[in-house]
């Protein structure tokens, strides 16, 4: 796991993705934070909270290469033909992408230091804005990562995830605009339920308003479990999707 | 070492091996020869645990590949048919991955340092692979194979885009290796085969149509041997004058192969020796024997018909391999009788 993961992360330097991904984020972040702070807040979770929308467009990026290059170009052959689980390749694999993205967010430490330096701050507050757009992260990652698996392509991957992400983003809005009929006979009752557990399950891909509670400052722990159920399914999906290559 | 019993693979309806059954002794070193698409890198797949198999079982060492395919990997070192490489790396540090990745025990920088001499990449180490010509590719993909030093090698085509000096080189190495190492080659190509291997497996059509030592399996294939005499004469009268030989039971004329010259195919009686008695035919004729060679049927061209067969029954008779004799008039109803049967089979058993 540590062999792969220390290649992969490697890779994100040869070439300039990593570098491009990493501006993206230190751009963002700083001027988010400059923003709240010429406004008179100087609390960097809000800055931290502030770029999720934009993360869910970035995100792809990190994840569109993880298994479709490999694929393509059969360098695959070398992972899976080694005394490896296949669990530790995909694992190896998250965590290069995981790390790379919380590097994204090493900025706002001193950002936070110079703020605690000058303004009484509740570090808690901060901190766990870190844990919840980190597990944001990791949710969008496992996402990606299961996509680009199914493909052979990274510009495949990138569109698919970038659909994926988008409805991500929409499913609020989306999940508020279906309503229910009225119900009057047995069987609208009937559709009148299932719209609303559709809406309910469209409303449930909201990420971004589960994200938005961690900066509610009350620690929940259903907001941690959501998102570190879907990374650990889309992990396990992963490996699945994997191992079924195998087999066709 | 290797163990193979009824090993089939079936991508969706399309059966890419069949019934593949084999077994390799250590320090073994085995060519799988076929034409493209015959199965062997399919073959060669599901042994490294690349792919999974349909039916059948595997073993390595005595560790199967479908139930503890960890074990099994360990003792394998693969180079597929297109070296594995993350283009993005410097050699030595591509390899450093390949030993982390396969959790070697040998201390780490002597162990890469002798693989890297053994396969003479020892001078490129520094440089990106992505920058390195074909051969030098291959070879870095054939250091990663030998990474931990695994027992058995498996090498799909591993000359195949290499100049002559490093086809030459590469067999130098898989010869030297066989001496401790059980290997598997593959390659369509049949002198690499030979030059390498003491055994062969013929696949075509994902079965294994042959499985002998190479000693055997040239004297089963090449039973076909006739005489080609090149003259300076006239045709007609040294066709007559040649069917008369002793021992010579048939000859046919050729044509005309240089000016003047004249090529016939002799076929002697079963063990005769015509040579002598040709020669001294064409000299009593006042005229010029200009060349007699044999035109046994090399090994190459029993290959080349053999991929032309329209199915393995057909390339079996090719070979000399059915036990059945059969008149060579024959021959043609014979492929009309066979193709029916071959399609009823494959439908009984999908």
């Amino acid at each position: 796991m540590l062999a792969v993961f220390k290649r992969e992360f490697k890779s994100y330097f040869t070439n300039p993705l990593g570098f491009v991904i990493l501006a993206i984020f230190y751009f963002l972040l700083g001027y988010l934070f400059s923003g709240y702070y010429s406004m008179g807040a100087p609390y960097v979770e809000y800055a931290v909270l502030g770029i999720a929308q934009i993360l869910l467009i970035v995100v792809p990026a990190i994840t569109m290469r993880l298994f479709s290059d490999e694929r393509r170009t059969k360098t695959d052959q070398v992972l899976f033909t080694a005394p490896v689980k296949l669990i530790n390749i995909v694992l190896g694999k998250f965590f290069a992408a995981f790390v790379l993205y919380a590097l994204g967010f090493a900025p706002t430490i001193i950002y936070q230091i110079i703020v605690s330096a000058y303004v009484s701050v509740n570090l808690f507050y901060y901190i766990y804005a870190l844990v919840g757009i980190l597990l944001f992260g990791a949710a969008l990652i496992a996402i990606g990562m299961f996509v680009s698996s199914l493909t052979e392509s990274p510009i495949t991957s990138i569109i698919f995830t970038l659909v994926v992400n988008v409805f991500i983003m929409i499913s609020g809005g989306l999940a508020n605009g279906i309503t229910a009929p009225s119900a009057t006979t047995w069987y609208t009752k009937v559709w009148a339920w299932i719209v609303e557990r559709f809406a309910d399950f469209v409303g449930g891909m909201n990420f971004l308003a589960v994200l938005d509670s961690f900066g509610n400052q009350a620690f929940s722990v259903k907001d941690v479990v959501y998102f570190i159920s879907i990374t650990v399914a889309f992990i396990f999906l992963t490996e699945r999707s994997l191992e079924k290559r195998r087999w066709s | 070492m290797i163990e193979v019993t009824g090993l089939s693979k079936r991508y969706g309806t399309y059966l890419a091996v069949e019934n593949v059954s084999f077994s390799i002794s250590k320090g073994e070193v085995v060519g799988f020869l076929g034409p493209n698409g015959a199965g062997k890198s399919t073959i060669m797949n599901i042994l490294t645990g690349y792919l999974s198999l349909t039916q059948g079982k595997v073993t390595i060492d005595g560790f199967d590949v479908a139930e503890n395919p960890e074990e099994a990997k360990r003792r394998i070192g693969y180079l597929p048919e297109l070296p594995p490489l993350y283009t993005d790396m410097k050699v030595r540090e591509y390899l450093n991955f390949v030993y982390d990745l396969k959790k070697v025990k040998f201390p780490k920088k002597p162990h890469i340092d002798e693989i890297m001499r053994l396969v003479r990449i020892d001078h490129v180490q520094n440089r990106l692979i992505k920058n390195l010509s074909k051969g030098y590719r291959q070879r870095v993909g054939f250091a990663q194979a030998l990474i931990g030093n695994p027992d058995v090698l498996i090498l799909d085509e591993p000359t195949v885009g290499l100049d002559p000096q490093q086809i030459i080189e590469i067999r130098n190495l898989i010869t030297r290796l066989g001496k401790n190492h059980t290997i598997i080659l593959s390659s369509h190509i049949l002198s690499e085969i030979q030059a390498v291997c003491d055994r062969i497996i013929i696949i075509n059509y994902g079965e294994i149509i042959a499985d002998d030592l190479q000693d055997n399996l040239s004297e089963k294939l090449s039973t076909d041997h006739s005489l080609v005499a090149r003259v300076i004469c006239d045709e007609r009268d040294m066709l007559a004058a040649l069917k008369s030989v002793k021992g010579v039971k048939d000859v046919t004329a050729l044509g005309k192969k240089e000016t003047g010259a004249y090529d016939f195919e002799i076929i002697p009686e079963d063990g005769a020796d015509v040579r002598a008695g040709i020669s001294s035919r064409v000299a009593e004729r006042k005229k010029q024997l200009l060349s007699l060679t044999s035109s046994r049927l090399t090994l190459e061209q029993i290959f080349l018909k053999l991929t032309q067969a329209p199915n393995n029954d057909e390339a079996r008779r090719m070979l000399g391999l059915d036990k059945i004799e059969e008149d060579v008039s024959n021959e043609e109803e014979g492929i009309i009788i066979e193709m029916p049967e071959e399609i009823t089979v494959e439908e009984g058993e999908q």
